[in-house]
């Protein structure tokens, strides 16, 4: 695969560029995570997912963004037998092991 | 700074977008056929929408200067119901050589249905037979990686469809690699909430390179932004890609891809 990978910016570039916005995204999701435990009743497969796709954040190697994709998607192969929604809720239901 | 937009749905969109787009360098607009947000009742309905694209939205940007094209397809939200959609496949031909038409767009899949797939194939075969580029959705968010194999296994088995006259649209990390790897052209969209950020998008043209790769909009009556292409050639700039990069990505780019329709001319 070509790239067109440049020396356009060091870390600290980058630091200076992104960080008080990925400060900002992460505040939220902390923030999202305790509106989730404040509420009341059950919630469902979507959270156990986003769980499991965080977990992607702590791990070496830069292709996150890649693997929390793919945490997400249906990882199954063959067609469905017929389309019963045409929306899409952002996390396949069957939760992996 | 000037670009092309390769794909914007402007029927949805008020008159300002227009001149907003032309006033940031706007050259060209490419306008894939979709879903209204609810289903057509009648092949007629289909009909009225291509007269739409092809008639009467290229006379409302040419009043900016800009020219329109379009793509036609029925969309695979509305590929469940396999009557409709072999009528309104079989209208098609009849659009084809009208002056603004590009090719067969925006196709593809949405939930990964057996009809989906169905319909993928017939819009795969009608753009073979007619000589047509093909522009691909790939489906939204958990859908897409799968979405996306299923759609280069069907390009891949018509050996009547060239790669390079393909674009893979909504490419996103896990699946940029795939689309590119195929031979295929790569379309990244720029959404504010789903698909791809501009960041984003300047962080894989620095991991994949420039070739064949474009950005758009994608634009339509949902959360999304019609000036998205020049934001993300800011985006660039601000990591310090000189102009020609930029110009590249997004003029150049979508020129050498749409220009293998000879209909093709950007302002």
């Amino acid at each position: 695969m070509p790239s067109n990978k440049q020396e356009l910016m060091t870390r600290q570039r980058v630091l200076d560029l992104y960080f008080i916005d990925a400060r900002h995204r992460l505040i939220e999701i902390a923030a999202f995570l305790d509106r989730v435990e404040r509420a009341e009743g059950a919630a469902d497969f979507r959270l156990t997912v986003f769980r499991q796709a965080m977990r992607e954040l702590d791990r070496e190697g830069a292709e996150r963004a890649k693997r929390v994709l793919v945490a997400f998607s249906d990882p199954t192969a063959a067609p469905i037998p017929a389309a019963t929604t045409k929306a899409a809720c952002g996390a396949w239901p069957e939760v992996r092991s | 700074m000037r670009y092309i937009e390769p794909h914007a749905h402007m029927v949805s969109r008020v008159t300002d977008d227009y001149v907003d787009m032309v006033a940031s360098g706007c050259a060209a607009v490419c306008e894939p056929a979709f879903w209204a947000g609810f289903d057509r009742s009648a092949p007629q309905g289909f009909y009225d929408y291509f007269c739409q694209l092809t008639e009467y939205e290229p006379k409302r940007a040419a009043r900016f200067g800009l020219p329109h094209f379009c793509w036609l397809c029925i969309n695979p939200k509305e590929a469940e119901d396999m009557g409709l959609a072999e009528a309104v496949i079989a209208m098609i031909p009849e659009f084809l050589d009208r002056p603004t038409v590009l090719g067969i767009g925006e196709i593809g899949l949405n939930k990964n249905s057996r009809n989906e797939l169905r319909v993928l194939e017939r819009h795969v075969d009608l753009a073979a037979r007619h000589d047509q580029l093909i522009l691909v959705h790939t489906p939204h968010l958990e859908d897409k990686l799968k979405g996306t194999r299923l759609t280069l296994e069907v390009l891949r088995n018509d050996s009547r469809i060239k790669p390079e006259r393909v674009i893979i649209d909504h490419v996103e990390e896990h699946t940029i690699a795939l689309v590119l790897e195929a031979g295929h052209w790569a379309g990244m969209t720029l959404y504010p909430e789903s698909k791809c950020t501009a960041t984003r998008a300047v962080d894989m043209i620095e991991q994949y390179g420039t070739d064949r790769i474009w950005m758009n909009s994608a634009c339509d009556w949902g959360v999304s932004v019609p000036l998205a292409v020049p934001y993300a050639a800011l985006e660039m700039r601000r990591r310090g890609h000189g102009a020609e990069l930029i110009d590249k990505v997004i003029y150049q780019n979508p020129l050498a891809f749409l220009s293998q329709c000879p209909r093709f001319k950007a302002g």
